[in-house]
């Protein structure tokens, strides 16, 4: 647990050792490569890689064209540009089922000083929307690893969401099937469904609770779509469900979540973002505010078992 | 090459486009009848392309940017063996495989899947960008509207093709001057714009009678210049072919009644 890694430097480094092993690959990014640590592969395969500027909605569509002569672009540039380019997106490469994989970076509010403009809280919730799109949130760089790998295996558009932050490394050995969710602890009183940074935070969580008498299980929902519905399912059969999310409360894991519980019955919170845009900050003191420390989710969590 | 074969082909489009739009009522009839003979050329004569194996890996592509001009690609395809007409009367209706704007997985022949303006350059661009990187030698054609270069992306497209020097790269216009809401130059001009394509890099040419095979097939076989993506401006009629349609912006997105379907087609005859 010592060392600490950003999911978009495991991102960085996994396409690195995947450009090894398949010479279909190739990485697209818009001017942010230093950012999004395309960089590696950059100068481990120049030839293999192309800067398209600042121009993300080229950049998405160009990918399309080429990955319909059979190559596997790699695509990225920040996750609030999801939104710029979303036409792109659902036009380019979803409706034509194209295999194009989005990496993009910087997402959720733990991207910090740079404030609002520069926070995606709403990717999620824009991509499950699209027919044929693959949602993956790795929880840290190892993870991110196995989810570059996951992608590039599967045909079809891919969107990965990868965080700033460097944060502590703990998935070493666990599995990872796209659409597969890891049990990272068991519970008896209350399951904590989550995803990319907050499953840390979540076992910290369920750490704090187990002092005060709960027992919380923690699954690691790395696959939002498609979604593991039956884990969902088992587990609002025997205790209540608490989403966590660093994203909106409208239309991410939470609301994935809530249409299985809706449909199947259950009970669920969501913790989330609450429908607000983010702000300058570091982002210890950003997920403090808007709720996402352990500290905080352990507190939300008591008081909506209570 | 046999050019009168190809200009009664051009014909037999022009009816066919005619007949689907008549038919399905709804569509584009002038920006598929201005570009009938730029997609004859290309089909006919220019393009290596198999209808055998439409997907065959070393074939030339093309992208039909301005996308609601399906009909006349549609038209074209058809008589170029991809596919039986009786797909015809299947065109905007459920189930078929001649979709409002074009599917690459439902028609044979289609490319790409547009019809969301701005999109064809990138999509082009990307094509001939991963056929270099792979060292085919295919080229790959787009032909975009002049009012659909308004949208930001097609410029950010342009850029990147100069960038990456895509000489098996050709961007064509289908230059008629008009759009749904009246002229270019009403709506939103586009000023000098062979000079700005060019600023942008591209080696651009300009032909005179986009409507005229034998410019137009001149216009193609004019070799490239290495490193540089090519550019034509095809200056165009809208609504090509059919007297009361051509350069009536209110054909772009009309379909004719039985008595004007008589008329065109009778026209068409000659």
């Amino acid at each position: 647990m010592s060392e600490k890694k950003a999911t978009r430097v495991g991102y960085g480094e996994a396409l690195v050792e995947l450009g090894k092993v398949n010479d279909k690959v190739i990485v697209l990014d818009a001017d942010l490569s230093k950012s999004t640590m395309t960089t590696y592969f950059s100068k481990a395969f120049p030839e293999r890689f192309y800067n398209c500027g600042i121009a993300e909605a080229n950049m998405v569509t160009m990918a399309a064209g080429m990955a319909s002569t059979g190559l596997i672009p790699f695509c990225s540039t920040f996750a609030v540009f999801a939104s710029r380019c979303y036409e792109q997106i659902r036009n380019g490469v979803c409706y034509p089922r194209l295999n194009v994989k989005l990496a993009y970076t910087h997402a959720g509010i733990s991207v910090g000083e740079d404030g609002a403009t520069h926070q995606a809280i709403e990717d999620i919730a824009i991509m499950r929307a699209l027919p044929g799109m693959t949602i993956l949130a790795p929880c840290d760089a190892e993870e991110a690893k196995r989810a570059v790998f996951a992608a590039a295996e599967m045909e079809g558009p891919v969107y990965l969401r990868l965080a700033r932050l460097a944060t502590p490394v703990f998935s070493e050995g666990m599995p990872f099937e796209i659409g597969k969710a890891n049990i990272l602890r068991e519970g008896t009183d209350v399951a904590i469904i989550t995803c990319g940074l907050m499953v840390e935070a979540s076992m910290n969580a369920a750490e704090l609770l187990a002092k005060e008498g709960i027992s919380a299980a923690v699954i690691n929902m790395h696959t939002i779509k498609p979604l593991d519905e039956a884990i969902v399912k088992a587990y609002a059969a025997k205790m209540p469900l608490v989403t966590v999310e660093e994203h909106s409360i409208i239309g991410g894991l939470g609301d994935a979540v809530a249409a299985v519980v809706a449909e199947n019955g259950g009970k669920l919170k969501k913790i989330g973002i609450n429908d607000c845009f983010g702000q300058s900050g570091k982002p210890d003191a950003l997920l403090d505010y808007y709720g996402l420390t352990p500290e905080k989710v352990s507190a939300s969590i008591k008081a909506y078992l209570k | 090459m046999d050019l009168q074969t190809l200009k009664a082909t051009c014909t037999e489009i022009r009816k066919d486009i005619i007949y689907m739009l008549s038919k399905s009522g709804s569509g584009h009839p002038g920006g598929s009848l201005s570009i009938v003979e730029i997609l004859e050329a290309l089909y006919g004569y220019k393009m290596n392309v198999d209808p055998a194996d439409p997907k065959k890996a070393d074939r030339d592509r093309f992208v039909l940017s301005k996308g609601h001009a399906c009909p006349a690609l549609y038209a074209t395809l058809a008589n170029n063996g991809f596919f039986g007409k009786e797909h015809y009367d299947g065109l905007r209706q459920l189930g078929g495989i001649l979709q409002g704007h074009p599917d690459q997985h439902k028609c044979p022949g289609i490319d790409a899947n547009t019809g969301s303006l701005g999109h064809g350059v990138s999509v082009a661009t990307g094509m001939a960008l991963g056929l270099k990187h792979q060292g085919s030698k295919a080229h790959v054609y787009t032909l975009l509207g002049d009012g659909e270069s308004q949208e930001g992306m097609v410029w950010e497209a342009l850029m990147a093709a100069a960038h990456y020097h895509l000489d098996n790269l050709t961007i064509m216009w289908d230059w008629n001057g008009l759009q749904i809401d009246g002229r270019n130059e009403d709506v939103m001009s586009l000023g000098d714009f062979p000079a700005k394509l060019r600023a942008f890099g591209l080696d651009l040419l300009v032909v005179e009678d986009g409507n005229d095979l034998s410019q137009v097939i001149k216009a193609l076989d004019t070799p490239v210049t290495p490193g540089m993506p090519r550019g034509i401006l095809f200056k165009t009629v809208k609504g090509k072919g059919v007297s009361f349609m051509e350069g009536d912006a209110g054909w772009h997105g009309k379909t004719p009644n039985a008595e004007q379907t008589a008329q065109a087609l009778k026209e068409l005859e000659g």
